[in-house]
């Protein structure tokens, strides 16, 4: 083994894998203002435009949240797209224009996340499906439970509820003030709790995990649970925002691949054990940082598709082309 | 090994049976208590013909799988396959003969890209052809400007569409399953009967170990993605005959791929596959469509059955492998 993957680590002050997300991000500020600035279009280089290029990756941002919990367990879940649209359209059909509906619907949205956050996790660690499988098929149950029932835009967001998309306290719009907070809350969670470093251990070696003592399953179930729940509300937050859901909102916005993405380009490690959640905040950052790049220089929308795919690879490459590890 | 499966009866034996080819016959004894029809040649050939495709793009699926990876870019390889060759033949029927040829390269080319991505730039093989995946699919926009035109001439349609007939037996033989039978052999051929397959294995397993035992990881690995870009080339420019020129012929195709290649037994991650049996996952996987469609069920309700399968069946394998403790 330790021919192939534990070469000594060189005692240099400086990890890279550390700052690597930072290093990317600064990458894509400077690339923004040169753009900026060669374009001759200074007006996007304002405070305001930064919170407004923030304010479009909301939903990406909370999705990404609960998928680097999955995906440090080596985990990783492919449903949270159909969750999305099922709990925007529960929601949505459940408020139906009334405010005084507004509790029971959000409830309603966080038990469904959390019932099928449980089905994943027992179907990923107690009959042992791999969690690419076993999640491909939740995402496909739902999808077609949804269309069953709904083919268009379904229900109403009563107006009072539609503040968590477009109200604002002072300059910050509320939904960026709560992504900032569910992102130090993770961070909590991950950084002080028993729970945290235990995800962190179950990743790294689940085998070793178990040997000392630490219940690997239900710490698998609890971040599924966790991923389901952020999902879910990113399905709030997608209804206010639209007033109404629609059972494509999650897989047009491409929240499964693109939430993966952003986790892995912030660093965090497909294998699990290793990363964190201010590495998937930076990767939220790069990805629309990179978006405004293509509005402003213009970039055809086509060939818009084909860089980003590029790009996602180059990113993952910047960090794992120094591994010494055979990947597959 | 003989000896053991002799003391041990008839059946002990019969678990070794793999449980797609069980599955496959009961739905085909459904199908045909559904519809008589389908004893009939043009039943099962039309049935043979659906597949194709789907058991194509598996037979090739199995190698990345076994070889410890994933390969989702072939979904959408089919459509730029599609849409390239209506670009490319511009109507002309003559054209077919170099298209085609053209066309399978970008199939291996995409594979090699896949491979070496994987390989040198240390990529996971799920984001690389995930990257891949949304790459191909613009690059299709791009070249048919998002709206594609034309059709495809008769010549190049020729591959999905046509039936050879007056043949003894079964009246008639679809191009297209003849099509599947090679190819498919001859995935099933390198895959088992060649040191390819065994290196192919090798790596899956343990790559560390098929390095020390001197096996070309990279070649290997770059090898399994090319042809599965080589079968999703050629499944393209089926599909390209069945049906018309559009933007998402592939959309879905990876998933399905992956799922026959699952209920066939493969292991995800690697070290075991067969293609015979990723050949048996696509059939069955087309019975069930076909089954429900017969069933009069709506689109929705197939993709939750789908579902259902993909997790039973991963579920089933993994419950055998604790139990024969291999």
């Amino acid at each position: 083994m330790s021919l192939a993957e534990d070469t000594p680590p060189r005692k240099t002050g400086f990890r890279f894998e550390r700052w690597a997300p930072l290093i990317l991000l600064g990458g894509a500020l400077v690339i923004y203002v040169i753009v900026a600035l060669a374009t001759g279009q200074a007006q996007y280089l304002t405070f305001d435009n930064l919170i407004a290029i923030l304010g479009r990756s909301i939903a990406l941002g909370i999705t990404a949240v609960g998928q680097t919990f999955v995906i440090l367990v080596a985990s990783i879940d492919l449903s949270v797209a159909s969750l999305i649209s099922a709990t925007a359209v529960l929601a949505s059909v459940v408020m139906d224009g009334s405010p005084a509906m507004i509790v029971p619907a959000v409830l309603a949205a966080l038990v469904l996340g959390g019932v099928v956050g449980v089905t994943n996790g027992i179907v990923v660690s107690v009959l042992k499906v791999n969690p690419l499988i076993a999640t491909l098929g939740m995402s496909l149950i739902i999808q077609g439970c949804l269309s069953a029932f709904v083919s268009n835009f379904a229900g109403e967001v009563p107006a009072a509820f539609q503040v968590f998309a477009y109200g604002e306290v002072g300059p910050f719009p509320i939904a960026l003030l709560f992504l900032a907070g569910l992102a130090v809350l993770a961070w909590i969670v991950l950084r002080f709790t028993k729970f945290g470093s235990d995800m962190y251990a179950v990743g790294g070696n689940e085998e070793a995990a178990r040997f000392a003592g630490i219940k690997t399953g239900r710490i698998v179930v609890l971040s599924h649970v966790i991923c389901s729940v952020c999902a879910a509300i990113a399905g709030l937050y997608l209804a206010s925002r639209l007033r109404s859901g629609a059972p494509w909102i999650g897989s047009d916005g491409v929240y499964d691949l693109e939430s993966i993405a952003v986790v892995v380009i912030g660093g965090t490690v497909l294998a699990g054990g290793r990363g964190g959640i201010w590495g998937t905040m930076a990767g939220m950052l790069i990805f629309s940082l990179i978006d405004s790049v293509f509005n402003i220089a213009g970039v055809d929308s086509f060939a818009k598709q084909v860089l980003r795919g590029i790009i996602i690879v180059a990113a993952v490459a910047f960090y794992a082309i120094r591994s010494k590890r055979i990947v597959a | 090994m003989t000896e053991r499966t002799e003391t041990r009866g008839l059946f002990s034996r019969l678990p070794q049976i793999n449980p797609v080819w069980v599955l496959l016959a009961a739905l085909i004894v459904a199908i045909i208590f559904m519809n008589p029809g389908f004893v009939e040649p043009t039943g099962y050939m039309n049935f043979l013909k659906r597949a194709a495709p789907l058991a194509i793009l598996a037979a090739g699926q199995v190698y990345v799988i076994t070889s410890g990876g994933f390969d989702l870019s072939v979904g959408s390889l089919i459509t730029l396959v599609v849409v390239g060759s209506s670009m490319l033949t511009n109507n002309d029927p003559t054209a077919t003969y170099w298209v085609i040829p053209v066309m399978l390269g970008i199939g291996l080319g995409t594979g090699l890209v896949n491979g070496l991505v994987v390989c040198f730039l240390r990529v996971p093989s799920l984001i690389a052809t995930l990257g891949m995946m949304i790459t191909l699919n613009g690059l299709a926009f791009m070249w048919s400007g998002g709206a594609p035109r034309g059709y495809l001439p008769d010549t190049f349609r020729f591959f999905g569409r046509e039936l050879i007939r007056d043949v003894p037996l079964v009246r008639f033989i679809p191009v297209s399953v003849i099509v599947l039978i090679v190819v498919v052999g001859l995935f099933a051929w390198l895959m088992h009967r060649t040191n390819l397959g065994r290196q192919v294995h090798a790596i899956g397993d343990n790559p560390v170990a098929a390095r020390l035992a001197g096996v070309s990881v990279n070649r290997t690995r770059i090898t399994a993605f090319m042809l599965s870009g080589l079968s999703g080339a050629i499944a393209g420019i089926l599909l390209g005959g069945f049906a018309g020129v559009s933007t998402d012929v592939g959309t879905g195709y990876e998933l399905q791929a992956i799922t026959a290649a699952v209920l066939g037994g493969a292991q995800l991650l690697g070290g075991r596959g067969s293609v015979p049996a990723a050949l048996g996952g696509a059939l069955a996987l087309t019975a069930i469509f076909t089954l429900l469609n017969f069933l009069g069920l709506p689109q929705p309700v197939r993709q939750v059955v789908q579902g259902l399968i993909l997790i039973a069946a991963v579920a089933l394998a993994m419950h055998r492998r604790k139990q024969t403790g291999t």
